[in-house]
């Protein structure tokens, strides 16, 4: 070989190199996204509004967050952790994307968090709410960052109200998994320590779809019921409880009455109470725009499914922009996430230390009305107070909260059970 | 019955595809190098049911269970215990295999009493017991939020996490498992278990404990489970209740159906074509549900023996012309070679 074929060799090479730093340099514009959802399966119908929410943000700013165009590739779960883990290896190995974003049960939570870790990627869940992947679990997961809420945040402050409401006896209906036992358990908290007792908790299987047993054993000396239920009980559950007569007031978790089934309830549901960060029927001009382009773009009212993935394309439209638009690295990225406030539809929103949002929590009632110009009379979620500026830890300070064990099953006891 | 294509040039075809895949595999996408190792894992799991289905005439709807054990006594024993971290790895698939065959042993005892749709029946409820441990099991389990294993084991060198020399590692435990259930499946207690599938009274007649082979059998599926739940927990590196539902089940079955019941190598061919149906297929289009849903239509109405039974059917097409032989199905597996189902012989007997 010629000192002359070396040299052309070195030349090629060279250029080589070249072409491919400054492909990478054309690549720092294009911010790539993953994004988990169950898009087959029973969760299909939420799948579609989480995607719909995060690309109604995306069509808005003409494909682009922070002046980086985005490639945003969905990958389905089908609802279970182990495929997951599967297609965020997929998208981080060969899309090679710059974060995941979504997933929807709290078990999908679990499973992408490590994989953040190990794989040294941004993950931000914008639904999945267990507790302890803000809380106790924090430090194993530095490249988690959560958008949505967590389980137990918007329970802590109904249980107050429905304290300060005057009930004394609540009996307690949920679904028998982690997020029912976070749910009950934030309302437990608060309401017991108001003076409230939580007279009984009954936990029916997640796929219950028959509620009669259940709703036959409610104690009938409770002057209120909390009722948690998920999936297809949702519908049923309200139903079977409207047919079996009864007329205590019912006090439901977030999702219990969230608009993504909201308009296929019927009128028995008129009335109950919920608590959530998010409402469709928020009177607020950022929240009006926000349904009414929703409405018009997709044919249905945001559930709190679209706008938490609104939200989190604005978070990091927020964060790129303060890049300069151009993708930092995962932990300077998450550093710039950490210090953004936003105005959501749903209100202001910032996130703790942590990494879980602070953000209003809105005590809603079921009506049926008419809102933002629209004809017909519908259900929606009337917000009849505002907790502004929730934390995850309440009124407690992080140390405190962290002396009790993660709710659960057992805990906080039922005392007041017989 | 003479088989269509002889059982020399199987044996090369195989050998020389299972080399084709050793050798390409790392060199492909990092998605393909995960998806393959986990078509490898699940093939484990078919080959145990095709153990049972295949060559005992035993549908068992329950082997997620022994699935789902290693998987969580994997977990437990590294986050728990740190166990299993290095090359401790290697006796955590031991205990994996024992609490597997243990397991069955137990189930065994249950579901043997019966046979048929009652097998089935029995086993899936086992299994069920199984996966309501898990998702109840709070404390030891985690329940429906599962348990996240730390990083894969280290090995002397090798970093078991880099996914190329995990695929190697889980490539050798299949090869194994191929060869020993292979040699087993050859062997005179194999070619019993096979009597028995065809007419287990006429196997009684002649002697045999037929009771203790099925039992045998059911023990050694367990065993394979077992081991394809260790390596399973390691390459997702978490486990959670929905490895043990009913649907794990279903699809080993499928994957057995869909390749061929009886053949070992049909199990693996189903994992890997319904693997890359619902996963791959699933990353470039929305519909591939109904790609895989018709596939399975198709083979239920043109292949009732398989993918593999093409093999074994266009030479015997002649002779199934000129003298009519009876179905070979799934369901008519009793009457796969003529005598269950052949009311000449039956009088004969």
């Amino acid at each position: 070989m010629t000192a002359k074929s070396l040299a052309r060799i070195g030349m090629i090479a060279f250029a080589a190199v070249l072409t491919s730093l400054a492909a990478r340099g054309a690549a720092a514009e294009e911010l790539r996204i993953g994004f988990l959802a169950p898009t087959t399966g029973p969760f299909a119908q939420i799948a579609t509004d989480m995607i719909n929410g995060f690309q109604l943000y995306l069509k808005d700013h003409d494909g682009k967050l922070g002046g980086a165009t985005i490639k945003f590739i969905v990958e389905d779960t089908q609802g279970k952790p182990a495929t997951a883990v599967l297609k965020a290896e997929k998208l981080i190995k060969q899309d090679q994307v710059h974060m995941l974003i979504g997933g929807l049960l709290a078990s999908e939570g679990y499973a992408l968090a490590p994989v953040s870790t190990r794989e040294k990627t941004l993950y931000v869940s914008s639904i999945p709410a267990s507790d302890n992947l803000t809380q106790r679990d924090e430090p194993n997961y530095p490249y988690f960052v959560r958008t949505g809420f967590s389980s137990s945040q918007p329970s802590h402050p109904i249980g107050e109200w429905a304290c300060q409401q005057g009930y004394k006896k609540i009996a307690a209906q949920a679904a028998d998994y982690a997020f029912g036992y976070e749910v009950v358990g934030g309302f437990q908290k608060t309401f017991e320590e108001c003076g409230g007792q939580i007279i009984q908790k009954l936990w029916p299987p997640i796929n219950t779809m028959d509620f009669g047993p259940y709703i036959a054993d409610l104690k009938q000396d409770a002057d209120a019921i909390f009722s948690l239920p998920v999936g297809a009980g949702v519908l049923q559950f309200p139903k079977q409880l409207a047919a079996s007569g009864n007329k205590k007031p019912v006090i439901g978790a977030g999702t219990a009455y969230d608009e993504f089934v909201l308009p296929s309830m019927g009128d028995e549901v008129i009335g109950s109470v919920s608590a959530l960060q998010y409402s469709a029927a928020l009177e607020t001009p950022e929240n009006e725009a926000f349904v009414k382009e929703y409405r018009a773009e997709f044919g249905k009212v945001p559930s709190y499914y679209s706008e938490s993935n609104y939200t989190t394309a604005k978070m990091i439209d927020a964060a790129m922009t303060q890049a300069g638009g151009s993708w930092p690295g995962p932990l300077p990225f998450l550093e710039k996430l950490v210090a953004v406030k936003v105005d959501a539809p749903r209100g202001p929103i910032s996130l703790d230390d942590m990494r879980n949002p602070i953000q209003n929590v809105y005590i809603r009632r079921v009506e049926k009305r008419e809102m933002f110009g629209y004809p017909k009379p519908e259900l929606w979620n009337v917000v009849i107070k505002t907790y502004p500026q929730v934390s995850q830890f309440w009124k407690w300070s992080k140390e405190e909260f962290f002396k009790q064990p993660v709710y659960s099953r057992d805990y906080p006891p039922c005392k007041y059970c017989e | 019955m003479r088989t269509g294509v002889s059982r020399r040039r199987k044996l090369w075809a195989v050998v020389a595809l299972l080399i084709a895949v050793a050798a390409i595999t790392p060199h492909s996408t990092p998605f393909l190098v995960l998806l393959i190792t986990r078509i490898l894992i699940l093939a484990i799991l078919a080959m145990s049911v095709d153990l049972l289905l295949g060559f005992t005439g035993l549908s068992s709807m329950g082997q997620a269970a022994y699935l789902g054990l290693g998987a969580y006594l994997t977990a437990i024993l590294a986050t728990r215990c740190q166990f299993g971290l290095g090359w401790d790895f290697l006796l955590v698939i031991l205990f994996g295999i024992l609490l597997g065959v243990a397991t069955a042993a137990l189930f065994g005892l249950l579901a043997l009493r019966a046979g048929g749709v009652y097998f089935l029946m029995i086993t899936l409820a086992l299994s069920q017991c199984v996966w309501g441990l898990a998702y109840r099991w709070n404390s030891l389990t985690g329940g429906d939020n599962g348990i996240n294993l730390p990083d894969r084991p280290v090995l002397g060198m090798i970093r078991l996490g880099n996914d190329a020399a995990y695929f190697y590692l889980v490539l050798g435990f299949f090869l194994v498992s191929l060869v020993s259930l292979y040699v087993l499946v050859q062997s005179p207690f194999g070619h019993s278990l096979v009597g028995i599938r065809e007419r287990e009274v006429r196997m009684r007649i002649l002697g045999y404990n037929t009771w203790l082979h099925k039992y045998i059998a059911f023990i050694i599926a367990g065993g394979f489970g077992g081991l394809a739940g260790v390596l399973w927990a390691e390459l997702s590196g978490q486990v959670s209740p929905e490895e043990l539902t009913l649907t794990t089940s279903v699809d080993a079955l499928l994957m057995v159906v869909l390749g061929g019941p009886g053949t070992l190598m049909g199990g693996v061919f189903g994992a890997a074509i319904v693997l890359f149906l619902r996963e791959y297929l699933s990353t470039l289009v929305p519909w591939w549900q109904y790609v895989l849903g018709g596939i399975y239509v198709l083979a239920i109405y043109y292949l009732p023996d398989g993918l593999l039974g093409l093999l074994r059917r266009s030479p015997d097409a002649a002779v199934a012309a000129a003298e009519p032989v009876p179905s070979r199905g799934v369901g008519a597996a009793v009457g796969r070679h003529g005598t269950a189902l052949n009311p000449k012989r039956r009088v004969s007997e």
